[in-house]
């Protein structure tokens, strides 16, 4: 092979021009790639938080072109009881949501990772609350709750557990529980299947190896399942955290964030100062006021993400 | 240690059964090779001795107890796994550590173990890495670990090398088997790869659709073969086969595919005129001018030995030749087997027929 003479190409001798080395240089085609992504998340992701945080610091209101006011927004937010309550309820209701989503949604994982009768069509029926629109499935809980006719406090009636009907959904307690449930029903399928195929890519040779090695049912679960499905736990409850406490549309359509603000999450929170009452200078600090919280999450995910020493490759010691 | 019997075991999925009455028996300290072609049964076999399946019927006993419903975990086995199954986020000594851990044995007793075993694979500056962070063939010996530091009773290996490259296999085999002369573990070996069972065997078990096709020793299987299937899969290159028919008359002879005469040296009087396949190891042939007329095909030369293909009546066959000839293909040349070393086998049934 090495002793065939390969004609060579004569060497190009003249300078390409500017144009033609913008079409053929590598860099520059990667970054011709590169520019529709870029556009998108400019145009759609960057410039509306860009604006979000522009407006916080402005009195705009809807349609009164806005003057910079510095802090003046978030000044008043520091002051508001009601925000302070939105914030309170927003990490309550991320914080009980999310843990219970995740514990609900692994025992479901293992549980589907089993070989049972209808393996194939249980896991599809755990998809179902994930499929039904959001606002759908608002409503639906927003009948079960209600005061008077909701199925539940019908059947504690007719059991006769109960000889009044429970105020679901005008009670602050009831409430919040009532909302937390709500979005309990619907991130768990997430939680479930994500978790669920990240217990498939488990080598099935492990637990045998481990079961030789003496492992219990709970010591497999305990030394092998759990630590190797951290990383995908990680991503998962960043995930679910971050949409948890974002949450709009729930809450919107099941509370208005009542009773008495007990329910009103930032997100629901900012929509009613900004979009309803017009004043989007406050409803966007409301917004930009989330952020800290949000990066903090990010964050804590980062280092559980960071790849795990066992993860790395060949030649990492 | 302790020695192994399996009785007349059978498995079924469902309602098909892969191992029909299946009988091993395993002396202590013996190391015996479970080979045979893919889907005969080996694997399973081996999975019920370590209780990774059930056992349908039949019992096996490690020692004087019957395990037939005994815990993984109480048979006293380690098994190496064909693709290792080391835990991937512990390190090789924890992975090697892992079931003493298991067993609540104290921080120094399990590092004691470790380094002896980590010392005899010579695993000892890799302690501290993960799997992913080892060779293919160092992966390996951390298997291997895994299960000497344990001290079991019986090694099962279920396909250990199939993983490695050509080279990496040669030296494993030859580790594998000197780790079991010096620890004299009764081992249970499962491979598809007869030259792996002839090198390290003390007894081989051949298996083919769930029975056994033959046991002994890796010379008296290469010497003997019962039958077609054991002669065929045995030995390397593969012995030929040419069928035909016996003649016992005066001296017995072959006579083979276009009428071609091969030599025997005895056959039974009964198998006169038998439909009978006709047996020969490629290294078996010599060149000689009352031999076969052959015409050569092609010469594969490696070095050591020739294999040259050839057609004797039509049919093709191989030849190996330590002495080198030259060969060229179109050649006539007269193949001769020794009459003392060819196999006859039954056309019909694949059964030996002369002793």
């Amino acid at each position: 092979m090495a002793d065939v003479a390969i004609p060579r190409a004569k060497p190009h001798m003249s300078e390409d021009s500017a144009w033609t080395q913008l079409k053929h240089n590598r860099n520059w085609l990667g970054f011709w790639f590169m520019v529709p992504a870029m556009a998108f998340l400019i145009f759609f992701l960057a410039y509306p938080l860009g604006l979000g945080i522009w407006l916080s610091f402005t009195d705009t209101r809807i349609g009164r072109v806005g003057h910079f006011v510095a802090t003046e927004n978030y000044e008043w937010l520091w002051d508001d009881s009601i925000f302070w309550l939105s914030v309170f309820n927003t990490l309550l209701y991320t914080f009980v949501a999310s843990a219970l989503k995740f514990a609900i949604g692994l025992y479901l994982a293992l549980l589907l990772n089993e070989n049972m009768p209808f393996k194939a069509m249980l896991r599809a029926m755990v998809l179902i609350p994930f499929i039904v629109p959001t606002v759908l499935s608002a409503l639906a809980f927003w009948w079960i709750f209600d005061s008077q006719f909701s199925i539940i406090s019908w059947s504690l009636r007719h059991l006769g557990i109960i000889n009044q009907n429970i105020n679901f959904l005008g009670d602050t307690t009831w409430a919040r529980i009532c909302v937390i449930f709500a979005n309990i029903w619907r991130g768990v399928p997430f939680v479930a299947i994500t978790l669920l195929a990240g217990l498939q890519t488990v080598s099935p040779s492990l637990y045998e190896a481990a079961t030789l090695d003496g492992a219990t049912r709970w010591q497999n679960f305990r030394f092998i399942t759990y630590p190797l499905l951290t990383p995908i736990i990680a991503v998962v409850m960043t995930f679910s955290v971050l949409f948890t406490f974002t949450d709009f549309q729930l809450i919107w359509a099941m509370t208005r964030g009542g009773p008495v603000n007990a329910t009103h999450l930032m997100a629901t929170l900012s929509y009613q100062r900004a979009i309803i009452a017009g004043q989007l200078g406050e409803g966007a600090a409301i917004s930009s006021a989330m952020i800290p919280f949000l990066l903090a999450a990010i964050m804590v995910s980062w280092f559980g993400l960071q790849r795990r020493k066992w993860q790395q490759g060949e030649n990492n010691d | 240690m302790s020695s192994v019997q399996i009785r007349d075991v059978r498995k079924s999925f469902g309602n098909f059964e892969v191992l029909h009455g299946v009988t091993v028996p395993i002396e202590d300290g013996q190391f015996v090779v479970l080979v045979g072609p893919s889907g005969c049964g080996k694997s399973t076999l081996l999975r019920m001795l370590a209780g990774l399946e059930n056992i349908t019927s039949g019992t096996i006993s490690i020692g004087d107890r019957v395990v037939n419903n005994v815990q993984p975990k109480e048979r006293d086995i380690a098994m190496v796994f064909q693709n290792y199954a080391l835990y991937p986020h512990m390190t090789v000594a924890d992975n090697m550590g892992f079931s003493l851990k298991l067993r609540n044995a104290g921080a120094d007793e399990i590092n004691k173990r470790v380094k002896r075993a980590a010392e005899i694979l010579a695993l000892s500056p890799l302690l501290d890495r993960y799997p992913r962070q080892l060779s293919g063939g160092q992966r390996q010996r951390v298997a291997m670990g895994r299960a000497i530091v344990r001290d079991p009773q019986v090694f099962l290996f279920d396909e250990p090398l199939s993983n490695l490259d050509a080279k990496l296999r040669v030296a494993m085999r030859t580790e594998i088997k000197e780790l079991h002369q010096r620890l004299k573990t009764t081992t249970v070996y499962v491979t598809h790869d007869q030259i792996e069972a002839m090198t390290m065997a003390d007894k081989i078990v051949v298996m083919h659709d769930g029975i056994v096709e033959q046991m002994g020793t890796p010379l008296e299987l290469y010497d003997k073969p019962d039958n077609q299937f054991v002669a065929g899969f045995i030995g390397s290159p593969a012995m030929n086969f040419l069928k035909g028919h016996v003649r016992v008359n005066g001296v017995a002879t072959f006579e083979g595919p276009n009428g071609v005469k091969l030599p025997l040296k005895t056959a039974p009087a009964a198998s006169d005129g038998r439909p009978a396949v006709y047996g020969v190891r490629p290294e078996h042939f010599t060149i000689a001018d009352d031999g076969a007329e052959a015409e050569i095909i092609v010469v594969e030369p490696t070095g050591s030995e020739t294999q040259v293909f050839a057609k004797i009546g039509g049919e093709q066959v191989v030849a190996v030749f330590r002495e080198r000839h030259q060969f060229n293909p179109g050649d006539k040349v007269r193949l001769k087997p020794d009459p003392s070393l060819v196999h006859l086998f039954d056309e019909a049934t694949g059964k030996r027929l002369n002793a």
